[in-house]
C-alpha cells in the first residue's frame, strides 16, 4: 500500500455509515484523485449487500453544485456507496440571501382585490381584506388581520407546516403546501380568529387561533421577556 | 384647467353611458362647461342616448389622427345653451385604433376649453380601459349590486389603484328597494365595505330611464324622477357640494339610520 503524506481524505465509519472528511485547504483536482484512490483499496463490501449510506463533509470548501454531482459519482461508482448528504460551512451569497428572504416576514397595508396576486417568500402580514378573486401567496405562513375572502397559498414551495391566520376566515380556497380546501357551500358561522394548518391525516383543516400554540410551536420565535 | 373624470365598471351594462350621460347633462345644468368623449370604439352608444346620434360628422379616431381639429367632431347639444359637448367614438374602427398617448395629449387639449371632460370607458379591462384611464385625473366606478358586478368593480379599482394618485369613488345603480330589503340583493353597506372606496351616490333603478335613453333625453332632464334626482345631486357632489345621500324609501324610518351610518353620521 503506497503511503500517503497528506491525508486529503479521511473515511471515518460510523454505526450509520461512513463519514468522508474532505480536507479544504487542497486543490480540488488533487482530493478527487486521491478520493478516487483511497476508496479504490480500503473497503471490503458487506455480505449482506445492503447500501452503506455516506455523509461527506466539506468543511470550509465550496462545492459548486456540478462538484457534487462529480464527487457523488466518484463515490457512487467506486463503492456503491450511497451519498446521503454533502455538508459544507460555506454557501453562496445569493443561497445567504434566499435563506434571510425565506425567513422575513413582509408586510402590506390595503386590500388584495379581485385578480391582484402578492406572492412573498418568506411569511406574509396583511393589515387589510382579500376581496374574493384576489390571492396571496407565501413560501412561509400567512397572517391576515382583516377579512380573508379570496385566495391563501401558505408554504406555497413546499412548506406543509406552514399556516394561514385570518381575523375573519371566510376563503374561497385554502392551499397548504399542495393541499388544496374548498369552502364549504352554506356555512353561517362567523369564523372569528382562526387559524388552518395541515394536520396529521394530512388535510387542511381550521380552528381556533388559540391552537396555534399547540400544533406550531416553532412559529413562536421570541425569547425571553418581562 | 379642467378635470377629467373616467367612468368605468369592468362589468357591462351596469349603466356606465347612462351615467356619463347623466352626469353630463346635470353638470352642464349646474352652469359648467362639459365635454363628454365616447371611448367605446366601434360599439359607440352615448351619442344614442343623448339624441345626438344624427349629427356627428368626424368622430374620435378622426381626432387622433389628424383627419379634423377636436372643435370640428365635437357634437354641440343645443338643449344646453353651448355648455354641453360630446366627442362621439368611431364606429367603423376597433379599440387598436387609439392607443393612451393619443387620449393623453387629446384630454390635456379639451382640459383647457372646458370645466369637466367626461370619459365613458368601454366594459373590459383591455385596450379600450387602458385608453378611457389614460387621460383622466381621477375615476368613478358604477356598480350594481350584484355580487358579479361588485367583483368587476373590485378589478377594476384595483387597477385603477395602481394607475392613478386619487382613490376612485363609487355609484351604485340600480338599486331595487324591495330586494334590499328583503335581503335578495346586496345592500349598500355590504358593497361600500367590500370594495371599501369612498360612495359618491346611489341609483334608484327607475323604468323611467330607459324610456328617456329611448327617446334620446337623459333622465336627468325630467325633474319628477328620482333616478333624475340622483344623478343630480352626485353632479352637485362632484361640484363640491356635500349633500347627503337620498333615502331609499320614505317611510322606513331604519334605513335613514342605515344611510346616516354610510355617511359616518351617527
Amino acid at each position: 500500500m503506497k503511503y500517503v503524506v497528506a491525508q486529503n481524505v479521511m473515511i471515518k465509519g460510523t454505526k450509520d455509515g461512513f463519514i468522508l472528511k474532505l480536507n479544504d485547504q487542497c486543490g480540488y483536482e488533487e482530493l478527487k484523485e486521491e478520493l478516487i484512490e483511497k476508496l479504490s483499496v480500503q473497503y471490503k463490501a458487506p455480505a449482506d449487500g445492503q447500501a452503506v449510506k455516506a455523509r461527506i463533509e466539506a468543511g470550509n470548501r465550496f462545492l459548486t453544485e456540478d462538484q457534487k454531482e462529480e464527487v457523488r459519482q466518484i463515490v457512487h461508482q467506486q463503492k456503491s456507496l450511497l451519498v446521503d448528504e454533502i455538508t459544507s460551512n460555506v454557501i453562496t451569497v445569493e443561497d445567504a440571501e434566499q435563506r434571510i428572504r425565506e425567513k422575513e416576514m413582509s408586510s402590506m397595508t390595503g386590500i388584495v382585490r379581485s385578480g391582484q396576486v402578492i406572492e412573498v417568500e418568506g411569511d406574509f402580514l396583511l393589515v387589510g381584506d382579500v376581496n374574493p378573486g384576489g390571492m396571496i401567496m407565501a413560501g412561509g405562513n400567512i397572517y391576515i388581520l382583516g377579512t380573508l375572502r379570496g385566495i391563501a397559498h401558505a408554504g406555497c414551495y413546499g412548506k406543509e407546516e406552514a399556516v394561514i391566520v385570518a381575523s375573519q376566515m371566510l376563503p374561497a380556497q385554502l392551499r397548504i403546501a399542495s393541499k388544496l380546501n374548498r369552502a364549504p357551500d352554506h356555512d353561517d358561522d362567523p369564523h372569528e380568529m382562526e387559524c388552518a394548518y395541515i394536520d396529521s391525516s394530512n388535510q387542511i383543516v381550521v380552528d381556533r387561533l388559540q391552537v396555534l400554540r399547540r400544533i406550531r410551536p416553532s412559529i413562536t420565535k421570541i425569547e425571553g421577556g418581562r | 384647467m379642467g378635470e377629467a373624470i373616467v367612468i368605468t365598471s369592468g362589468k357591462g351594462g351596469v349603466g356606465k353611458t347612462t351615467t356619463t350621460a347623466n352626469l353630463g347633462t346635470a353638470i352642464a345644468m349646474q352652469g359648467k362647461k362639459v365635454c363628454l368623449i365616447d371611448t367605446d370604439i366601434g360599439l359607440r352608444n352615448l351619442d344614442v342616448i343623448l339624441g345626438l346620434d344624427n349629427r356627428i360628422i368626424y368622430d374620435l379616431v378622426d381626432v387622433v389622427e389628424g383627419r379634423c381639429k377636436p372643435n370640428q367632431a365635437l357634437v354641440k347639444d343645443k338643449r344646453f345653451e353651448g355648455l354641453l359637448y360630446l366627442l362621439p367614438a368611431a364606429q367603423t374602427s376597433d379599440k387598436s385604433a387609439v392607443n393612451p398617448e393619443q387620449m393623453k395629449e387629446l384630454v390635456g387639449q379639451l382640459k383647457q376649453d372646458y370645466d369637466y371632460i367626461l370619459i365613458d370607458c368601454p366594459a373590459g379591462i383591455e385596450q379600450g380601459y387602458k385608453n378611457a384611464i389614460a387621460g383622466a385625473d381621477r375615476a368613478i366606478v358604477v356598480t350594481t349590486p350584484e355580487r358579479s358586478a361588485v367583483r368587476d368593480a373590485d378589478r377594476i379599482v384595483g387597477l385603477l389603484e395602481q394607475e392613478t394618485d386619487e382613490p376612485p369613488v363609487l355609484i351604485i345603480n340600480r338599486i331595487r328597494n324591495h330586494l334590499m330589503e328583503s335581503g335578495d340583493m346586496l345592500d349598500i353597506d355590504e358593497v361600500t365595505t367590500h370594495l371599501s372606496i369612498d360612495l359618491l351616490g346611489i341609483v334608484i333603478d327607475d323604468d323611467l330611464v330607459i324610456t328617456a335613453s329611448n327617446k334620446g333625453e337623459p333622465i336627468t332632464m325630467n325633474p319628477d324622477s328620482k333616478a333624475s334626482i340622483a344623478y343630480r345631486n352626485i353632479a352637485r357632489r362632484i361640484l363640491g357640494e356635500s349633500i347627503p345621500l337620498m333615502s331609499l324609501s320614505d317611510e322606513k324610518p331604519s334605513l335613514m339610520k342605515k344611510i346616516f351610518k354610510i355617511l359616518g353620521k351617527k
